[in-house]
């Protein structure tokens, strides 16, 4: 039975390692599933996105500062104009010109009809919206395009641990899809220490946790009355980047950081120190001195006192641990076997944090194969695998938007710093499984399928059992066949 | 092989009444000679039980074989009484207040031209217009569409109802797509149990979730005060099936509305505990009938020269099954509706429900072909060519001519 093993072992290589089997891709995986997931690790530059690539996080910014000016002209020329009468269209003219066209394929689409020439042009949408989009679209694509998905596992889980959220204001907007792409994806394979510093140094990150106005007490004195520090960075780097919570820093140590890490700003629209939205180091802004944190003392060196304390938290044996128990929770178990965390914290401290290390040792293990699968699957994982198993080809990120929104996981929206939950109970509650059934019936009217138990052995292949292949065949339509293929505890759950 | 001649049947279809013609000069009219066709198809999925929509309760074999899903002329299981023969399901109130406004008609024994028993086949051959499956690049509706003279194709673009178009209007004729209002619509009560019964076999811990979820809305449902409490069967999915409906009507009632919509409604595939007054089916019908009347409420002006078609992909069998349903079948109903139909009458070449009358022994036999219905309306409502409907529109059907005076 190597074969019906290694089948198995395909499933779980694309469901908990990975974004799901597309057809055919169990049988490609199924002589060397492990071997399929390292080869995506060691490919290079795979968690890159490129040809096309939204607007780099600058450009974003030019383009959103451009978008406020011209908004700001408007209102201006708005406010001295006469007003103008506007007819009131019919009620079902308004639903009509607010109905999508549907194309060949089904997909609505909200290109407006052609035989209606009078209608006034609809207002642009922001930029910080357009960006946003773009930017959404070009994760969805790299997802969809995965060969196994488990790098975009690994994007997804460091972008949900250095969390920031699009729903703070325009600016994070603007910067967050750029923080994924230009300080997330190309470090995840690399040192830890370089993400860290990646990270902590991105607008998106600063300005989430409002480090760009925290100026150091001493910095300039008299200059800026009434401001001060914000511990807000420097607490979350601790307790949620490096160390963890409860670890043993202590008060003293956030308060240390924030001094360390006062002048780590964003360059503003009107900035002529730096770019407009690209990290500014703020000399007048630092706190001068040493600083002493977890007993080490760090020199005045300007910007890089923080780098030089960055290193050190990233190669602290708390940070080693931390990473590991988040990893094989992510991946493994809500509650992860003790031995496989040590496993991947030994692996984190001898490799000096090289992340694609730790990811094939987790690949690697046993224990990360055998556990059962318990969890299940985050939303996100569940839309794209959704998609990949009905070779969906969505023409924009409408239905992935929509769909991560009515399943509680809004993109880069978590509810705070520490990210979406990643434990199952938060995803497979009461109301979190109704969702996701609504979401399914709604998804199967789109993600369609000729033959639903062939897409049924495709994507879950011979883990399939009795219960679900039964159910899938008795459906009464196809839609309802490919949503409880959907909703099936094998596709659920990883 | 049968005959499928049967003229002198009883139950053909009856001349239709003069007093018709003189609805096209009733006052209420604004332009007489501009008559404003609009057509609207209603897919049913799951494979609607003909037998129970519009119960032949005349037919002597109908009793026993339909056993406790049987309805009756009177009493306590009595439908709704359409010619004396066939009968109407109790939950087709409004159905039936049209049919005696002659404004609706029910065509039996019918099927398309598919004889297997497979949901998803059936759909693709009942929606693409192709005699046989796997083609479903576009629909027939979609096909009438493009085929319209250019004078029309203007104001006669499409719509299609719901998240997504049923296939019937897909394909490169554009059309419209409006959904209810409301993020993501939620399941079927149907999609929801197979999933909880899988849940309870496969996944008792996710079963137990869901289980609560689904609780917790029927309770919400139900609670007093609310619109559902009110009417006898709780509002969700009948309510559903009656919104689709009315946004469809009023978008298809706008002067430079679209003129030919399509929604579909599922969960007709009554295996088990099908019911009959009451029950599954019965509800499903009570959201159907409640289409029917939200259509012709809120088309307003538009209803005169509107005609529903209601179709699904096959019949049941004529013999409930061990768990109080029917399985899959062969002949079934189309329930046609509409101010511009020829109504109050029941279309139909009846073959009996005499055992050796059955389609393989167990089915309605089927007596007519669905697409000389659906070829009759679009000629009578969109002035089609037979040519362009045998060829185009449902391919490779040259033998099966348009059905005749199906439009006033």
């Amino acid at each position: 039975m190597v074969i019906g093993r290694n089948q198995a072992e395909a499933v779980t290589a694309f469901n908990r390692f990975g974004l799901g089997a597309r057809p055919g891709d169990l049988e490609a995986a199924a002589a060397d599933p492990r071997g399929f997931l390292l080869e995506e690790l060691w490919a290079a530059n795979a968690a890159l996105i490129h040809d096309p690539a939204p607007p780099s996080g600058l450009m974003a910014f030019e383009a959103y500062y451009l978008d406020q000016q011209q908004q700001r002209a408007r209102r201006m020329k708005a406010a001295m104009a006469p007003p103008r009468v506007a007819a009131m269209p019919a009620a079902a003219q308004v639903a009509l010109s607010m109905a999508p066209a549907v194309t060949a394929s089904g997909a609505t689409s909200t290109a407006p009809s052609e035989d209606k020439p009078a209608k006034p042009e609809p207002p642009k949408p922001p930029a910080e919206q357009v960006l946003f989009r773009a930017e959404a679209e070009a994760r969805m694509r790299k997802q969809l395009q995965a060969r196994v998905g488990f790098v975009e596992r690994l994007v997804a889980f460091w972008s949900n641990h250095f969390a920031v959220s699009v729903a703070k204001s325009n600016e994070l907007r603007v910067a967050t899809g750029p923080f994924e792409r230009e300080a997330i994806r190309p470090n995840i394979l690399g040192k830890f220490s370089a993400l860290l510093r990646a990270a902590e140094s991105h607008p998106a990150i600063i300005l989430y946790l409002d480090n760009q106005n925290s100026i150091g007490p001493d910095a300039a004195p008299g200059k800026f009355a009434g401001r001060g520090l914000n511990e807000n960075l420097a607490r979350e780097i601790l307790e949620l980047h490096t160390l963890g919570v409860g670890s043993g820093y202590t008060q003293a140590d956030v308060t240390e950081l924030a001094r360390v890490l006062t002048g780590w700003s964003v360059a503003g629209p009107d900035s002529e120190a730096g770019q407009p939205g690209a990290f500014l180091f703020k000399p007048n802004w630092h706190e001068p001195g040493p600083r002493k944190l977890l007993g080490k003392t760090y020199a005045e060196n300007g910007v890089d006192q923080g780098r030089a304390a960055l290193d050190d938290l990233a190669r602290h044996p708390a940070t080693a641990r931390h990473i590991a128990t988040k990893l094989a929770r992510h991946f493994v178990a809500d509650n992860p076997p003790a031995d496989l965390v040590d496993a991947l914290a030994r692996k984190f401290i001898d490799s000096d944090g090289d992340l694609a290390v730790v990811a094939s040792t987790l690949v690697s293990d046993d224990r990360a194969w055998s556990a059962k699968p318990t969890k299940i699957r985050t939303p996100f994982e569940f839309v794209i695998g959704a998609a990949r198993v009905t070779s969906f080809q969505p023409k924009d990120a409408n239905l992935y938007l929509q769909s991560l929104n009515a399943l509680g996981m809004p993109l880069w929206q978590p509810g705070g710093p520490n990210g979406f939950s990643d434990m199952s109970d938060a995803w497979a509650s009461a109301e979190g499984m109704k969702a996701r059934l609504d979401l399914s019936s709604s998804m199967a009217q789109r993600m369609r399928t000729a033959d639903p138990l062939a897409t049924l052995n495709a994507g879950l292949g011979a883990t399939v059992s009795a219960e679900t292949r039964q159910a899938v065949e008795r459906a009464e339509s196809r839609e309802q066949a490919v949503a409880l293929l959907f909703m099936a505890p094998e596709f659920q759950r990883r | 092989m049968r005959s499928r001649a049967g003229v002198s049947s009883a139950r053909r279809a009856q001349p239709r009444p003069e007093s018709f013609a003189a609805r096209d000069s009733s006052p209420c009219q604004r332009t007489p000679q501009a008559r404003d066709p609009r057509l609207v198809v209603i897919i049913l999925r799951g494979a609607l039980d003909g037998l129970s929509a519009a119960p032949p309760i005349g037919d002597p074999d109908y009793a026993d074989l339909h056993g406790d899903l049987a309805f009756a002329a009177s009493g306590d299981r009595a439908a709704l009484p359409l010619d004396g023969y066939f009968f109407a399901h109790p939950a087709l109130g409004a159905f039936k207040r049209l049919y005696d406004k002659r404004q609706a008609a029910v065509v039996h024994a019918v099927a398309t031209g598919y004889r297997d028993r497979s949901h998803f086949d059936g759909q693709d051959v009942l929606e693409s217009g192709y005699p046989s499956p796997g083609r479903t690049e576009s629909g027939w509706l979609n096909r009438a569409l493009s085929a319209l003279p250019a004078s029309r194709a203007g104001a006669s673009h499409g719509l299609g109802v719901g998240a997504i178009a049923p296939l019937v209007i897909r394909g490169p004729a554009p059309a419209l797509g409006w959904a209810p209002p409301g993020g993501v619509a939620p399941a079927s009560g149907d999609l929801a149990q197979r999933v909880l019964d899988l849940y309870n076999h496969a996944d008792p811990a996710l079963g137990q979730k869901l289980g609560e979820a689904l609780m917790a809305e029927k309770v919400a449902a139900e609670a007093p005060g609310t619109a559902a409490a009110k009417t006898p069967h709780p509002g969700g999915p009948v309510e559903a099936m009656r919104v689709a409906a009315a946004g469809a009507a009023r978008l298809i009632a706008a002067p430079d509305g679209p003129r030919i919509a399509a929604l579909a409604y599922d969960g007709f595939d009554t295996h088990f505990n099908e019911g009959a007054a009451q029950g599954y089916l019965a509800q499903r019908l009570q959201g159907l009938d409640a289409a029917f009347d939200a259509l012709e409420t809120n088309l307003g002006d538009a209803w005169k020269d509107t005609v529903v078609a209601a179709i699904t992909e096959f019949g049941r069998t004529a013999r409930v099954n061990g768990t109080h349903g029917t399985d899959h079948g062969t002949a079934t109903v189309a329930l046609l509706a509409g101010g511009a139909l020829a109504g109050g009458r029941i279309i139909a070449d009846w073959p009996s429900l005499k055992p050796a009358s059955l389609y393989e022994g167990r089915d309605l036999y089927p007596t007519m072909d669905l697409r000389g219905v659906l070829k009759g309306l679009l000629a009578d409502q969109f002035g089609l060519s037979q040519k362009t409907l045998a060829g185009a529109i449902f391919p490779d059907s040259g033998a099966i001519a348009p059905m005749k005076g199906l439009v006033a």
